[in-house]
């Protein structure tokens, strides 16, 4: 019986296409998020993940529904997104998340004028903003392989130096490490980050698989590598979960992997307040 | 240009190329340096200079511009006026300079070890795309051994108490090789106990040649324990040795009203209101 519910879905090609986007994005996600989480930029993630939304609509609207361009457009409008916000927030007297925010609503609304002038409207927007992973084809599965890729083997290569920036960006300066330049290479790889997950969770729901398996790693562990590690399991674990949720109950595929990660946090967080409450009732005795 | 320098400082990274020494320059020269901020000069008209192996508390009021002075000879920040020279030069090639933060603007929750921590020291030395090796934790365990934290080296850094956490990061300067250790406000919130180990460590600094910059806002410490500092308060109100410096007219000029002197039998006695976190400059 058991054996069956897990299999009946896999004889479907795009249940396993789903399954294979949702485990990559989610680790891809899972170790960047990681320093969005310890860094406080999750505001930043969302607004960059809104802010791609004209570059989905350009390339959709030029494509007429091509993944290709689709995916380029969207690529060239995060990078330029992430460093536009950057720019603003330093050469204004307006507050980061201020002009992050102004950013952020402009592009977004810009984003959906661009679908809302296509006929097929409400589906579209609805697919860009929450994820489509089951309608994931071979040639998505390659950009997210190699997207994905490139931002993991970035991360793991340039470990220490983000480790540094993180913890105390004055010990970089100090140690005259080109801090403006890996400032910027963080922000573009959570720029390829937003991009590589787009069809899986979609640009509304980004947040989440950004931020909340790496929130819920932070509370279980104080050390950096088991944190990645262990976002990038709860993560892949909720891909998984998450779409035979959706296969079973018929719901949204990204809200159910969102929802996934949600429980898992909250689980961690009530046992571990919990078992907090019981230790210092425990002393107090 | 500042993208220019992003990709020269990305090269000095990857080759490990940082400045020479000239060893018959003071390590530290100070001429005439002010730093600007948008609402004026937060110091201004500072000079002095450091030999090898010295120990120079910098004392003054809350907001006096302490934590900028350290920055500015740190090159965390440049100055607007005068300039800097540590063995000569200006100090943004040196990585043998070691700023160590006030304890309050740590991110003590941040998921690293003590070691981890120290190891960060050897960042700098390492280069890019390379791993600490066995002679580099070597050096991290030799750092933690001085200020005596090896008991603590896998311990979360959330863990720690005040005087350990200060230890802690004067191993991360020695774990970096540093010749100038520049520390801020390191006494502040200590219990006697912890600073006496500091001060300890601090005389086998001097031991090991490495010279020492202090921001205090103790001025009986500060003239107990140190042969040179500086009072100051935006402006340099005196650089040498204690009794000279702290002087009624000095001291009544860098704390105003603040600052109630008493005459005692041990000589002058200064009450300030000069306590101690949250320095924001």
């Amino acid at each position: 019986m058991m054996i069956n519910f897990i299999t009946e879905p896999l004889q479907y090609a795009f249940m396993v296409r789903g399954l294979a986007a949702s485990i990559m994005v989610g680790i891809v996600c899972a170790v960047v998020g990681t320093y969005v989480v310890l860094r406080g930029m999750a505001f930043f993630g969302d607004a960059l993940a809104h802010a791609i939304l004209p570059g989905v609509a350009v390339g959709y609207l030029v494509g007429g529904g091509a993944r290709e361009p689709l995916f380029w457009w969207a690529l060239i409008t995060a990078v330029f997104s992430s460093l536009g916000i950057g720019a603003i927030s330093r050469s204004t007297k307006i507050k980061e998340d201020t002009a992050i925010g102004v950013i952020f609503a402009g592009m977004f609304a810009l984003g959906v004028a661009l679908i809302s002038t296509v006929r097929s409207y409400t589906v579209d927007l609805a697919h860009f903003l929450f994820g489509d992973v089951l309608g994931v084809r071979a040639f998505d599965l390659w950009l997210i392989v190699i997207f994905g890729g490139v931002v993991l083997i970035s991360i793991i290569a340039f470990y220490k130096e983000f480790l540094v920036l993180s913890f105390d960006p004055i010990l970089a300066t100090t140690l005259r490490l080109p801090v403006r330049l890996f400032e910027l290479l963080l922000l573009i790889l959570i720029a390829l980050t937003i991009v590589v997950s787009l069809q899986t969770v979609g640009v509304a729901l980004m947040v989440a698989m950004l931020v909340t398996p790496a929130a819920a790693a932070y509370l279980l562990t104080r050390r950096m590598p088991v944190m990645m590690a262990l976002a990038a399991l709860i993560a892949s674990f909720s891909g998984v979960v998450g779409l035979y949720l959706s296969y079973y109950l018929s719901i949204a595929s990204g809200a159910a992997i969102v929802l996934t990660c949600t429980a898992i946090f909250a689980v961690v967080w009530l046992v571990k307040t919990l078992s907090k409450f019981i230790v210092s009732g425990k002393n107090s005795n | 240009m500042a993208f220019l320098r992003e990709i020269q400082k990305t090269s000095q990274h990857f080759k490990k190329q940082h400045h020479q020494h000239l060893t018959d320059m003071p390590i530290l020269k100070a001429v005439d340096v002010g730093v600007a901020f948008e609402n004026g000069f937060a110091i201004e008209a500072i000079s002095f200079s450091l030999c090898e192996g010295e120990r120079l508390a910098v004392v003054g009021p809350n907001g006096a511009g302490k934590s900028t002075l350290l920055k500015v000879i740190a090159g965390i920040l440049t100055p607007t006026r005068g300039e800097i020279n540590i063995y000569g030069q200006e100090p943004g090639g040196h990585i043998c300079i070691a700023y160590i933060p006030q304890r309050s603007q740590v991110d003590w929750d941040f998921p690293v070890t003590v070691a981890d921590v120290v190891m960060m020291g050897r960042v700098g030395r390492l280069g890019l795309f390379r791993h600490p090796k066995e002679s580099d934790w070597q050096i991290v365990n030799q750092a933690l051994e001085v200020v005596k934290m090896q008991a603590f080296a896998g311990r979360q850094i959330d863990q720690l108490s005040g005087g350990q956490q200060q230890r802690m990061f004067i191993a991360r300067a020695l774990a970096q090789e540093a010749e100038l250790m520049l520390m801020d406000e390191p006494l502040t919130g200590l219990d006697v106990n912890s600073q006496e180990d500091i001060f300890s460590i601090m005389d086998e600094l001097k031991k090991q040649n490495v010279t020492v910059l202090v921001s205090l806002h103790d001025l009986k410490l500060a003239a107990q324990e140190f042969d040179r500092v500086l009072l100051l308060n935006r402006k340099m109100m005196g650089v040498g040795k204690p009794k000279e410096v702290f002087s009624k007219d000095n001291l009544l000029e860098a704390y105003g009203g603040h600052l109630h002197l008493l005459s005692t039998e041990d000589g002058l006695l200064a009450l300030g209101d000069t306590c101690c976190d949250g320095e924001h400059e």
